[in-house]
């Protein structure tokens, strides 16, 4: 699905990545961890063409990225701030959305789905936080894309959005998706992913399943994992 | 593209600012022929307010409309568009309404005032062709300091000064070349001195089609050889296009490579 080899991007004398090769297999879910500031936007924004990596090939699909705008109908992707043009009404921008990509009817029962009926005609400069959220969500998942990439997608969620997220995030991987996401809550991370992706100061440090992550650090549960190997590494 | 143009052209013409600057336009064209009371010498005041006025507002809008669409950038980037063309609707969708209402602001005024039955009619729509190219020219220029700067008060600083620069100190700047060598025969450095700045050549350009290049003493009679022939003419158009071209050219490299 994804293949990425000797990955390299310097932001001024700021070297983020440094060599990253993963690959990505089709199906599943996985999770790229990694502490503030390790690469992971970076990464991810790579495979979308948002970030000019400086070395590295990237491959979605069996084709090389570069050049070629058409593969990112392939994804679907979530951004970690819903920045959206505040003078733009939720109705609008979907529709806007729908115009720029393909036509869809998904959006409706999405809406349905994160309550957003009431919004629809609100400016996006006036919605809280959780609610651009909602609204990203239902402009990332109204397209039937194979490869998912979520950042952040928990953020400002209430307790019963966050449930119809996981519930959706689900259905999309039985459909037989690939789905990356980013997180830092790692209760939510342990719960939804297959497989996780350890980025440490711009390089993959581990990648593998949870299980194998314990075993590894020798710790107990998840969470501790995760500390050791940071503990580990910076003392 | 067409699709980016045409968002970006309707956001515009929803916001308040287009319409101040119609309106501006309108009352200034009212006011003038008031004045006046003749078309020609309204062309020629209107002249020395587009000339340096188009400039400096497709600059500001230019570097203020890239800033606050950020955002409306951000979400098209993951969108399965090419740059090129999300840049190149976004910077076509401002020149265009600015140069909507350059063109509405002043023709109504002068259409109803009797523009159609006057001989200023060429001089006019003249006046509206280049300005409609100063919009161009300056809304590419800004889109150019815009996306070189992330930092929008290092941005903004930036597009005043070329303003400055291309409206006042260049003017300045060349008057002393011409008085500092006035020894030497300068009818050829100022004529290339005029092409390469597209304020004074669009200046030169309507004086020169107004007839009252006399004022203008020797040189304005080298320059009437020149700018009044149509080859002149060409030249001169041909000058304003690649002004246009060179700072869109510049847009599509730079955003190609430009990370978000």
């Amino acid at each position: 699905m994804v293949n990425i080899e000797n990955l390299h991007k310097k932001f001024g004398k700021n070297e983020v990545l440094k060599g990253v090769d993963l690959s990505i297999k089709d199906g599943g879910i996985f999770a790229v961890l990694g502490p503030n500031g390790s690469g992971k936007t970076t990464l991810i924004k790579s495979v979308l063409g948002m970030v000019i990596p400086d070395q590295g090939t990237i491959n979605v699909q069996g084709k090389n990225i570069k050049k070629n705008p058409n593969y990112r109908h392939q994804i679907d992707y979530l951004p970690q701030i819903a920045n959206f043009p505040s003078n733009l009404k939720v109705k609008e921008l979907i529709r806007m959305i729908k115009d720029l990509r393909k036509i869809t009817n998904e959006d409706e029962r999405l809406i349905e789905l994160f309550k957003l009926q009431p919004f629809l005609d609100k400016k996006l400069g006036n919605l809280s936080g959780g609610t651009k959220q909602k609204v990203n969500l239902v402009l990332t998942f109204m397209f039937d894309s194979p490869l998912i990439i979520l950042d952040e997608p928990t953020t400002g969620l209430d307790p019963i959005s966050l449930i119809r997220l996981k519930e959706l995030i689900q259905v999309e991987k039985a459909k037989g998706k690939t789905i990356l996401i980013t997180s830092h809550i790692m209760s939510f991370v342990e719960e939804v992913s297959d497989e996780i992706v350890f980025i440490l100061e711009g390089k993959i440090y581990f990648k593998g399943t949870i299980s194998e992550l314990k075993t590894k650090t020798n710790q107990p549960d998840f969470e501790h994992a995760i500390a050791s190997i940071l503990l580990e590494n910076h003392a | 593209m067409l699709k980016i143009l045409k968002y970006s052209f309707f956001d515009l013409m929803r916001s308040r600012w287009s319409y101040v600057y119609f309106a501006f336009y309108l009352l200034l064209g009212v006011v003038l022929l008031f004045l006046n009371n003749d078309l020609s010498k309204a062309v020629i005041t209107l002249m020395n307010v587009i000339i340096v006025l188009v400039p400096l507002i497709g600059t500001i809008f230019g570097v203020m409309y890239y800033y606050n669409s950020k955002e409306f950038t951000e979400l098209l980037l993951a969108q399965p568009l090419k740059r090129s063309s999300i840049f190149l609707g976004q910077y076509l969708g401002v020149a265009l309404s600015l140069s909507m209402s350059l063109i509405l602001g002043l023709g109504i005024p002068f259409v109803f005032y009797g523009l159609f039955k006057s001989n200023a009619i060429w001089d006019f729509s003249l006046l509206l062709i280049t300005g409609s190219f100063l919009t161009l020219i300056f809304t590419a220029l800004a889109f150019n300091i815009a996306l070189s700067n992330e930092n929008k008060i290092k941005g903004f600083g930036y597009a005043i000064l070329l303003w400055l620069f291309l409206a006042v100190i260049y003017d300045g700047l060349f008057l002393m070349t011409l008085i500092l060598f006035e020894d030497y025969p300068l009818d050829k450095l100022s004529l290339i001195g005029t092409m390469l700045n597209p304020i004074d050549l669009s200046r030169t350009l309507i004086l020169l089609k107004l007839d009252i290049s006399a004022l203008l003493g020797y040189t304005g009679a080298i320059f009437k050889q020149f700018f009044g022939t149509s080859f002149g003419l060409i030249v001169s158009f041909i000058m304003l296009i690649v002004w246009v071209v060179l700072p869109v050219l510049r847009i599509m490299f730079k955003s190609k490579r430009k990370d978000f």
